[in-house]
């Protein structure tokens, strides 16, 4: 891998946790082309304004793929208001730092979160 | 943890047979070649005895070689320094879209001095258009540098065809051969060779040495100027430990003898089981030539739907170590202008794997990278959002 990585981004991008299709999604999020190089998608299921569930796919470097787990990890269980707030900085320190030119990985996941609360919020049911 | 080195291409490990042969050179015979005495003239001879020794493996006379810090500088002395020696009267420079970087930047820094550059076209293999070459030659037209053998995909151009019509249309021919010296004849009077770019720590010597061939009676510019060393051409002191290890690898080699050797036969057969074996996995597409015209050690595949930097950071959890044309993996976050080149998308850019062995590389190796690469396209697909 070229760019220094942490360990804790190691350990995301080897055994990530939510890599997994939601079980009928209630909203769906998908950022990047491929164009540019990585395409991230996520899905969650919402109870009670809740994330109950979230998953996710990721075509992408390890930076891509921590990232996403990392964004799933910190908004499970949170309300829509509080997944809304989470930052990148919130990514980047829970994966313990990030090389400055990978720092757009974790603005897509989340980018990948907000448009996937935002399909469940403008359709509820969303399907995408 | 067991570790395989697979970025042959990138650069190899240093034959002890080289570091043997340089060792002398650091403390005992640590002379400047250009003092008169004793201790200076020890090193003359090593350096004269080390250029005479690269001058026949590619055909030339020793006096055609000319010592530099490695493959970079070769390529811009050659191309700066013929512009400067031909400026104003002719500006046009030829070269490819396949080059490494270091043709490529040269070229565009030349363009703001008043080059004119042409970038030839490839085919889907990576071949240059002879045709096109033929008809961008103008009178204006100073050198046509082309690579050899190239770093990212194999592919082999035909350096005698491409020399033969650079001296009917009296133009100089340059080319870049870092890759594929010693692993594929090179003979600068059958090819028509008037300058070549040689450098050491790709065949298993040191790095900081390289070798600019430039066939007698052209004339180029200097780029450093000082104490008038190499013939006026590159000032500076010589780098003599070096220099005996880059000699030492290629009588390694044996390019001496002008025949295939056994390192090159059992290169050729890992190669060709590592491209059947990956070829095997589904949805896997070879990029670059094929067989003869494919460099000994070069493999490089996109795999769809998985990214390249991903499958190269969990072959390094294996201990593998690779390389990618993914702009995930490159500083300026740009997919590789020579896979490009090929019209490959950017997404088949951005699953690339290259793998590069050596003369050191085994059968066990091969097939321990085989198993787990296998195993993390299957991982990699079950995590990526392009597989429906």
């Amino acid at each position: 891998m070229t760019p220094p990585y942490t360990k804790k981004l190691l350990k995301h991008f080897k055994n990530p946790k939510f890599v997994k299709d939601v079980k009928n999604p209630d909203g769906i999020g998908e950022v990047g082309n491929v164009a540019c190089g990585d395409i991230m998608h996520l899905e969650i299921k919402v109870k009670d304004n809740k994330i109950e569930d979230i998953g996710f796919k990721t075509f992408g470097c390890a930076a891509a793929i921590a990232s996403s787990d990392v964004v799933c990890e910190i908004a499970k269980g949170k309300t829509l208001e509080q997944a809304k707030k989470i930052t990148k900085d919130d990514i980047i320190k829970k994966l313990g730092g990030m090389p400055p030119i990978k720092v757009h990985c974790s603005v897509l996941g989340i980018q990948a979160l907000k448009k996937a609360i935002k399909d469940y919020e403008g359709g509820k049911k969303g399907n995408c | 943890m067991k570790q395989i080195y697979l970025d042959n291409a990138a650069t190899t490990k240093v034959d002890e047979q080289v570091i043997k042969a340089m060792l002398p050179y650091f403390d005992e015979k640590f002379g400047n070649a250009s003092s008169v005495h004793l201790v200076g003239q020890d090193s003359k001879n090593a350096l004269e005895k080390s250029r005479k020794i690269i001058a026949k493996s590619i055909g030339a006379k020793t006096r055609e070689i000319i010592f530099t810090s490695g493959g970079t500088e070769s390529n811009n002395l050659a191309l700066k320094g013929l512009f400067f020696s031909n400026y104003p009267n002719k500006n046009h420079i030829i070269t490819t879209k396949v080059e490494h970087d270091c043709v490529l930047n040269t070229c565009k820094w030349l363009e703001t001095q008043s080059a004119e550059v042409t970038y030839l076209d490839v085919d889907e293999e990576g071949f240059v258009s002879l045709e096109q070459l033929k008809n961008s030659i103008t009178d204006k037209t100073i050198v046509v540098s082309v690579i050899h053998g190239n770093n990212e995909i194999g592919t082999i151009q035909d350096l005698e065809a491409i020399g033969k019509i650079c001296r009917e249309r009296n133009v100089l021919f340059h080319t870049d051969v870092c890759q594929s010296f010693t692993k594929v004849p090179i003979n600068v009077q059958k090819d028509n060779l008037d300058l070549v770019t040689l450098n050491s720590h790709k065949i298993h010597g040191p790095k900081g040495v390289g070798v600019l061939y430039i066939r007698e009676g052209i004339k180029i510019t200097p780029l450093s100027h000082g104490g008038g060393h190499e013939r006026n051409l590159r000032s500076g002191t010589e780098n003599i430990s070096g220099i005996v290890g880059f000699a030492k690898s290629v009588e390694i080699s044996n390019t001496l003898k002008g025949t295939r050797t056994k390192d090159i036969e059992r290169m050729t057969k890992l190669r060709d089981k590592l491209i059947k074996s990956i070829l095997e996995i589904q949805d896997t597409k070879l990029n670059g030539s094929n067989g003869e015209k494919r460099l000994c050690n070069n493999i490089n595949v996109s795999f769809s739907n998985v990214e390249g930097e991903a499958i190269g950071g969990y072959l390094e959890n294996s201990g593998i170590y690779t390389s990618t044309g993914s702009a995930c993996a490159s500083h300026s976050l740009e997919t590789s202008h020579v896979l490009k080149a090929i019209g490959l998308s950017p997404v088949q850019s951005n699953s690339s794997l290259r793998i590069s062995i050596s003369k050191f590389t085994t059968d066990e190796e091969v097939d321990y990278v085989l198993e787990k690469l296998k195993k993390i396209i299957i991982k990699l697909r079950r995590i990526s959002p392009l597989v429906r």
